[in-house]
């Protein structure tokens, strides 16, 4: 197995078992065992007719309806331990809509830069999302019933339209008769992400992801780490040459945007990036340095 | 930050996070979240 493929090999095979019910898709139901309960550590619509399991963005948010606190502590602190475990991660290897993004991005179109002052200005809209859409929002709009409104997900969120509403409605003819302007603002949202995929590197986990921004405040302290052996390391900028990220690991092995794709790791000449495996990380450190 | 306390903000973090999921199972939310997940989301599919 080429080792370049490794990571798109698992992330095939995450999206094929988080929606591992296939039948799903051609009688345009969704699927309703007990493995519901439990959340995906990646952004994938429960309302995809092949979805296995909760999406933990969804289910934050229409927790603030039913919860005693606002918010769900079981959606939190799982996603807070997959977090700490694996950071962002989980964005470079399992998650679906980012292998999409990844996919559309091999269109042979040319690709846009866009000035790292501007990007990191605009990178800040999933900070915003995370905390206005997700939590706040749906908060405010929680009624006595325990009913509220998922902004993110009924107003931007392309993974609901694309693995959701496409295929239920295309299967579901009494669906067909109840789309309206919200179907069609979220095909528009869907369009401009897709769009946007071809010429800019998964221009969604950048600039509009709530859950990559979640997981990105836990990529500094990560038990899945990166770190430099400065002995090795000449300085020769090969791997911020060619981070899809934007970042450049030698200065920030942990930065809050990288999603671990090893792209990086790949390039450097000097095989000078490498993943912490080590419990004892100070004695490591120390060494290094 | 200096690198030797990175473990123990891990450890703490760690602690946090399983103590929330743990009161969030005691609280059985996972209940609603399995409630939600089991019916279309209409305005995730973009009809609601």
């Amino acid at each position: 197995m080429a080792k370049r493929n490794q990571r798109r090999i698992i992330q095939c095979v995450s999206a094929v078992l988080m929606n591992a019910n296939i039948a799903g898709f051609w009688k345009g139901k969704i699927y309703t065992g007990r493995s519901k309960n439990l959340c995906l550590p990646i952004l994938n619509c429960y309302s995809c007719p092949g979805a296995i399991g909760a999406c933990p963005i969804g289910s934050l948010q229409v927790s603030a309806g039913c919860s005693t606190y606002g918010i769900s502590f079981y959606v939190l602190g799982f996603l807070a331990l997959m977090g700490i475990l694996f950071g962002r991660l989980l964005c470079g290897f399992l998650c679906p809509f980012g292998l999409i993004q990844d996919l559309l991005y091999k269109v042979p179109l040319p690709n846009l830069k866009i000035p790292r002052k501007f990007d990191r200005i605009v990178r800040f809209g999933k900070y915003l999302t995370l905390f206005f859409l997700v939590l706040l929002l749906p908060l405010l709009a929680a009624d006595s019933y325990g009913s509220t409104i998922p902004y993110f997900c009924k107003y931007l969120c392309p993974a609901g339209t694309l693995e959701g509403g496409i295929p239920l409605i295309s299967m579901n003819k009494a669906l067909q008769n109840t789309i309206g302007w919200l179907f069609s603002w979220k095909m528009f949202v869907l369009i401009i992400v897709t769009v946007a995929s071809i010429i800019i590197h998964r221009p969604f986990c950048k600039y509009l992801c709530p859950l990559g921004a979640f997981y990105s405040l836990f990529n500094r302290f990560s038990f899945y780490r990166y770190y430099i052996e400065r002995s090795k390391c000449t300085n020769c900028g090969k791997c911020s040459k060619v981070c899809p990220m934007n970042v450049n690991p030698v200065k920030t092995p942990n930065h809050a945007e990288c999603i671990r794709c090893g792209t990086c790791k790949k390039q450097c000449p000097q095989n000078a990036i490498k993943v912490e495996k080590n419990i004892n990380l100070h004695v490591k450190e120390k060494r290094n340095e | 930050m200096n690198k030797i306390k990175i473990r123990w903000v891990q450890c703490f973090i760690t602690f946090i996070a399983i103590g929330l999921f743990m009161v969030g199972i005691i609280n059985q939310e996972y209940e609603a979240v399995y409630n939600k997940a089991v019916n279309i989301c209409l305005e995730c599919i973009g009809i609601g």
